[in-house]
C-alpha cells in the first residue's frame, strides 16, 4: 500500500512534477482550441456536400463519404504517424516544414472531423422537411434556405452530442505525443523516466480530468433543459 | 388568357398515380376552392402549382408564363406564389418579425427596415403587433396560422395557396384564419383553396372544384355544385360531408 501511494500519489513528486506537466497541459489546450475550432467549420463543410443535391454533386458527396469512412474507421494513432512522420518525409514545401504542433493539429482535425460530420449530417436530418418546404416556398434558394432555417436549427439539437464528441477530442491530444508534441503526457512520461515514479502521470490525468467535467456537467445541463422544454412544448 | 391554366397535370409517387389529368384555370382575382376527400391529390396539386412537386406529365402556365417547361426559375417563380400549410411551419428558431421578415430581405425584395415595416403592418393587419418578439411556440395555433399567411403575403404575392390550412386548428381558432383568407379575397387577392370548411368554400369561393381520384370530376359556381351537384360521386362525398356536421 505504501508503495503505491509513493508510486502513483506522491507529494513531494506530485509538486516536483507539476510545473512540466503544467506547461505540457497548456500544450493540449492549444491543440484542442485550434483542432476544435477547425474541426466545427470544416465538418459542417463536409455535412452540407454531403447532404448537396442532383446529380452534379454526386462525385463531390463520394468522395466526402470516402473521406469520412476513413478516417472514422483508422486509428488516431496512425493518422498521427503517418502525418507526424510521413509528411515531412514527403520533401514538399508547404507540407514537411511544419512543427509537431501543427501535424498534431492536423491529425486531431482529419480525424475528428470525420466523426463530427456525423453528427452535424444526423442534426439536419432531424430538421423536419416542412421547414425546408416552407422555406423554398418563400423563394429562398437551396443554399438561403440551408443558411437561414435548417442549419440553425440543426446546431442547436447538435450541441450536446458535439461537446460530447470534443470531451474526446481533448482527451485524444495526449495522443499526439507519439509523434513528439511536447504535451502533458509526454511531459510526465519524461518525468517518470528521470525520477522513477508515476505521480506524474497522476498529475496529467487530474488535470484532464479537471478540464473534463465541467463540459461533461454543462452538456448533461443542456440535455436536461432541452428535455424540460420538450415536455412543456409536449402538453 | 387565365392566370393559371393548368393542363392535363399529371403526378405519380412511385407506382401511385396522384394526379391523372388535372384541368383548371383561374382568373385573376377569382378564389377558387378545391374540395374531395383526403388523398384525391388536393395538396399534391397546390404543390405543382408552385414546383414544389414536378409534374410528370401536362403544362401549368401562371401569369401567362409556362413553368413546367423546366427553363423557368423556380425562386423567382415561388416569390410570386405565396403557400400556406396544413401545419403553419413557422421558423421555430425565430421571432414572429423574423419570420415575416426573412425572405423580403434574403431575397432582396426589400431593405430591412423597409420589410420591418412591412411586417409591422402586416402583423398590426391581423392584430399580432405585441406578438413580434414572440416565439412561434409562445402563439396559439390559430395566430401562427395567421402569421404563416403574413409571412406569405410579405412577398407581394399575385397567387396565394392555401392546403387546408385551417386542418389543424381547434374549431373555436378557425374563425380568425377565415376571417383573414375573407378579407384577402374581399381586397381581390387570386386565391386557390384546398379546404374541408364546406360553408366557407360555398360563402367565399368564385368557383368549387370537386376532386376525385385525381381529376376534377365537377367544378363550377358553390350554388351549383353545393346544391346541384351533378355527379353521384360529388353527391355521395358532400352526403358524407353533411353527415359528419360540416355542411
Amino acid at each position: 500500500m505504501q508503495q503505491v501511494l509513493h508510486t502513483f500519489f506522491s507529494p513531494h513528486d506530485f509538486r516536483l512534477s507539476l510545473p512540466a506537466v503544467w506547461a505540457g497541459f497548456k500544450v493540449n489546450l492549444k491543440l484542442m482550441v485550434v483542432a476544435e475550432s477547425l474541426v466545427l467549420v470544416l465538418a459542417l463543410a463536409v455535412a452540407l456536400i454531403r447532404g448537396l443535391p442532383g446529380r452534379g454533386a454526386k462525385p463531390l458527396r463520394a468522395l466526402m463519404i470516402v473521406y469520412t469512412d476513413f478516417f472514422r474507421g483508422t486509428p488516431l494513432i496512425l493518422v498521427a504517424f503517418v502525418i507526424g512522420f510521413g509528411l515531412p518525409a514527403l520533401n514538399v514545401r508547404a507540407l514537411s516544414g511544419l512543427s509537431n504542433f501543427d501535424y498534431g493539429v492536423i491529425a486531431l482535425t482529419l480525424v475528428y472531423t470525420a466523426y463530427v460530420t456525423e453528427v452535424y449530417r444526423a442534426g439536419i436530418e432531424s430538421v423536419h422537411p416542412s421547414q425546408r418546404m416552407a422555406a423554398r416556398s418563400l423563394g429562398l434558394s437551396y443554399a438561403q434556405s440551408m443558411r437561414y432555417v435548417v442549419v440553425p436549427q440543426a446546431v442547436r439539437r447538435v450541441v450536446p452530442p458535439l461537446l460530447n464528441d470534443f470531451i474526446g477530442l481533448q482527451k485524444d491530444t495526449a495522443l499526439v505525443s507519439v509523434i513528439g508534441v511536447a504535451e502533458a503526457a509526454l511531459q510526465a512520461q519524461g518525468y517518470s523516466q528521470t525520477y522513477a515514479n508515476f505521480t506524474s502521470y497522476t498529475v496529467a490525468a487530474v488535470l484532464f480530468v479537471l478540464l473534463t467535467i465541467p463540459l461533461a456537467r454543462f452538456t448533461d445541463h443542456l440535455i436536461a433543459a432541452r428535455e424540460r422544454r420538450e415536455r412543456a412544448a409536449a402538453t | 388568357m387565365s392566370f393559371v391554366e393548368a393542363r392535363n397535370v399529371t403526378k405519380r409517387f412511385g407506382e401511385n398515380t396522384v394526379l391523372r389529368g388535372v384541368d383548371l384555370e383561374v382568373d385573376e382575382h377569382e378564389v377558387v376552392c378545391l374540395i374531395g376527400a383526403s388523398g384525391s391529390g388536393k395538396s399534391t396539386f397546390l404543390r405543382c402549382l408552385n414546383l414544389l412537386e414536378e409534374v410528370d406529365d401536362g403544362t401549368i402556365a401562371v401569369d401567362g408564363q409556362t413553368i413546367t417547361n423546366g427553363k423557368v426559375d423556380v425562386n423567382a417563380l415561388r416569390r410570386k406564389i405565396g403557400i400556406v400549410f396544413q401545419a403553419y411551419n413557422l421558423f421555430p428558431h425565430m421571432t414572429v418579425i423574423q419570420n415575416v421578415m426573412l425572405a423580403p430581405v434574403k431575397t432582396g425584395r426589400l431593405g430591412s427596415r423597409q420589410a420591418r415595416g412591412e411586417a409591422m403592418e402586416l402583423l398590426a393587419r391581423i392584430g399580432l403587433t405585441d406578438k413580434a418578439d414572440e416565439f412561434p411556440d409562445r402563439l396559439s395555433g390559430g395566430q401562427q396560422q395567421r402569421v404563416a399567411i403574413v409571412r406569405a403575403l410579405a412577398m407581394g404575392p399575385k397567387l396565394m395557396l392555401l392546403d387546408e390550412i385551417t386542418s389543424a386548428l381547434d374549431p373555436q381558432l378557425v374563425s380568425d384564419v377565415l376571417n383573414l383568407v375573407r378579407e384577402l379575397a374581399e381586397v381581390g387577392m387570386t386565391m386557390i383553396l384546398a379546404t374541408h370548411e364546406m360553408s366557407f368554400a360555398r360563402e367565399v369561393a368564385d368557383k368549387v372544384c370537386f376532386l376525385d381520384a385525381g381529376v376534377i370530376l365537377e367544378e363550377g359556381p358553390p350554388a351549383q355544385i353545393f346544391s346541384a351537384p351533378e355527379q353521384t360521386r360529388t353527391r355521395e362525398f358532400l352526403a358524407r360531408v353533411i353527415e359528419a356536421g360540416r355542411l
